[in-house]
């Protein structure tokens, strides 16, 4: 079996499962946000019982719309702390947390072998420590708090296999964007990915959270990596909780492979995010907005690249560049590292912990007819602000390189001509 | 389980962001969700769909978001069932739980125009097109979800299984 089949079996008290098999598993954590949230606590006092069935396998975050931008936002997290406080739930209030996934990840949420699901559809992104985890909805998940279980089909694998060394300023957020590219937005429904090859080894476990985040933009139920001694010293520096160590078998088959050491930073164009094109292809597009932020590069390695280029550079004139740190300990650390520093030099915007511009829901939204590159996972109509406006998502490289310029950049010739 | 309406088609992954936009994810009124459905696509939609319709579409229907509201949104309006190539899993899963059909029928954007009359019958997985005189076979539903449907959604049938009701 590979990974996601032994977490599967595990979590619904059997020896064996097969892809295709509907199993009803037991979960191990669950999450929730103020967006998803209030709708699961409402259909949750419906459902008409009075206890969640275990408060200490909930997470709650705020994330979305922090600080409250209006009074409708400020009484859904009412609703939500309200629900903490009585059921004795764990909340991430405002100043605590940060975007949901990073949250999650950081504070030791989700661990290997674990069933994780929240209500959020970039749940999967846990799949980089070795857990299982997907996205469900607000009802289902009002299902889950009631019983603690939820049925699940269990999916056909994808395995891609992938080597070589990346370039300077190329990232994995171009790898994952190339592979959604081929794959395509719907071509892997209902399946796992599992991303595997000397190259993951050899990555940061904030990268193999970027790949594993963007699984669902191919439309599939969680990406997961097996994991490592370093996602295992990851988890051991976060949380004192025991987790079982799952691993796929050695023997399987991959239906992809890649080669990183050639390629060349990625780009996907509007309106869709299998759009890809290698950044030359679309180099000289002006941009009046540019995003490094969200639950896919908002960690403490994008902020570093993004402040390596920006270093005694500013942004472009007429260009506004937002930078927003996935959690507060993203942002104490790039406080501390001077990053906060040189992106305020350069005349960014540095917004607080949240997921932002990303989702069009409170701040940094695009008028009629702009364009702007970011560093989030989705790009369809409206996602940002107007329905007329033009999205490109590529790495935080690439967003600084833009922003510097005026228009989309490669990173890495920016820096070999050493522009101002 | 009989369902009928007029079809309305759209293409392919219709995504949650144009079924519903972020900005309006703050408010849990049906109602209001329901005078915003497909605003990024068809901004006409909600009054075309207040009669009772049936969305035919093509393949990844409703992928990004978990957002619940999407078929919330849906169900509101008037959308009484979605017809689709395939669907992506959250939407999938969420339409069924608060209780809006949902089928995939391959092949039915071919078969179809719009404002066509259909009589869906969700037990056994058929989709008739009545302006044309044609029918079409859907992937049918397995019965636990079938009775999901039955029941009103997920939350009436845990009701019922919990006996809370
Ligand atoms: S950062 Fe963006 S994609 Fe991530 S959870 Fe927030 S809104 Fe969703």
């Amino acid at each position: 079996m590979n990974i996601s089949e032994k977490i599967l079996a595990a979590a619904s008290g059997r020896d064996e499962v097969a892809p295709g098999e509907v199993v009803d598993a037991k979960v191990d954590v669950a999450m929730i946000n103020e967006i998803t949230g209030p709708l699961a606590i409402e259909a949750f006092r419906e459902i008409g019982v009075e206890r969640v069935w275990d408060k200490d396998r909930i997470v709650m975050v705020l994330d979305h719309q922090v600080p409250a931008d209006s009074v409708k936002s400020a009484i859904l997290h009412k609703v939500m702390r309200e629900f903490a406080e009585e059921q004795g739930i764990l909340l991430y209030d405002v100043g605590l947390g940060g975007v949901c996934h990073q949250v999650m990840l950081e504070k030791g949420h989700a661990r290997p072998g674990e069933l994780v699901v929240g209500a959020d559809s970039h749940t999967c992104t846990y799949g980089a420590l070795g857990a299982f985890a997907t996205g469900i909805g607000s009802t289902e998940m009002a299902a889950v708090f009631a019983t603690g279980r939820i049925w699940l089909r269990v999916p056909h694998t994808v395995l891609i296999r992938v080597t070589g060394r990346f370039q300077r300023f190329v990232t994995p957020k171009d790898l994952i964007l190339l592979i959604v590219g081929e794959v395509g937005a719907d071509g892997a429904i209902y399946k796992a990915l599992e991303f595997t090859g000397p190259t993951i080894e050899g990555m940061s476990i904030g990268g193999r959270m970027t790949l594993c985040n963007m699984a669902v933009e191919m439309g599939a139920k969680t990406g997961i990596i097996n994991p490592d001694k370093a996602a295992v010293a990851y988890v051991q520096s976060r949380t004192d909780k025991p987790f079982a160590l799952l691993r796929s078998d050695p023997d399987a088959d991959y239906e992809k492979t890649m080669e990183v050491s050639s390629l060349e930073p990625q780009v996907a164009c509007p309106h869709s995010v299998d759009n890809v094109k290698p950044v030359s292809e679309v180099e000289g597009t002006p941009v009046d907005q540019a995003f490094i932020g969200s639950c896919t590069n908002g960690r403490i390695e994008d902020l570093a690249v993004a402040a390596s280029i920006l270093k005694g550079r500013r942004v472009r004139k007429g260009v506004r560049l937002l930078v927003t740190p996935a959690s507060q300990e993203v942002y104490l650390e790039s406080l501390k590292l001077g990053l906060l520093e040189i992106f305020v030099k350069a005349g960014a915007y540095v917004c607080n912990p949240t997921c932002g511009a990303c989702f069009g829901g409170h701040m940094g939204l695009l008028a009629p007819g702009e364009t702007c590159i970011s560093s989030s996972n989705r790009n369809f109509v409206g996602r940002m602000g107007s329905p007329e406006a033009m999205i490109y998502l590529a790495s935080p490289a690439t967003v600084a390189a833009s922003a510097v310029v005026g228009e989309i950049t490669d990173p890495r010739r920016l820096m070999a001509e050493g522009r101002p | 389980m009989i369902v009928k309406g007029e079809a309305v088609i759209f293409g392919d992954d219709v995504n949650t962001d144009v079924i519903i936009p972020g900005r309006y994810l703050t408010t849990l009124d049906p109602e209001e969700l329901a005078r915003h459905a497909m605003e990024g696509l068809d901004p006409e939609f909600p009054s075309k769909a207040r009669r009772g319709v049936i969305i035919v579409a093509g393949k990844n229907f409703g992928c990004g978001s978990s957002r619940e509201q999407a078929p919330i949104a849906l169900k509101y309006a008037g959308v009484r069932c979605v017809l689709a190539e395939s669907f992506a899993r959250i939407f999938y899963r969420n339409a069924i739980n608060i209780g809006l059909p949902v089928l995939e029928c391959p092949g039915i954007l071919r078969e179809v125009s719009p404002g066509d009359n259909l009589t869906v019958n969700l037990a056994e997985g058929k989709v008739r097109n009545d302006t044309k005189g044609i029918t079409l076979e859907a992937l049918k539903l397995p019965d636990f979800l079938l009775s999901i449907i039955r029941d009103g959604g997920l939350i009436e049938h845990l009701k019922r299984r919990l006996g809370t009701a």
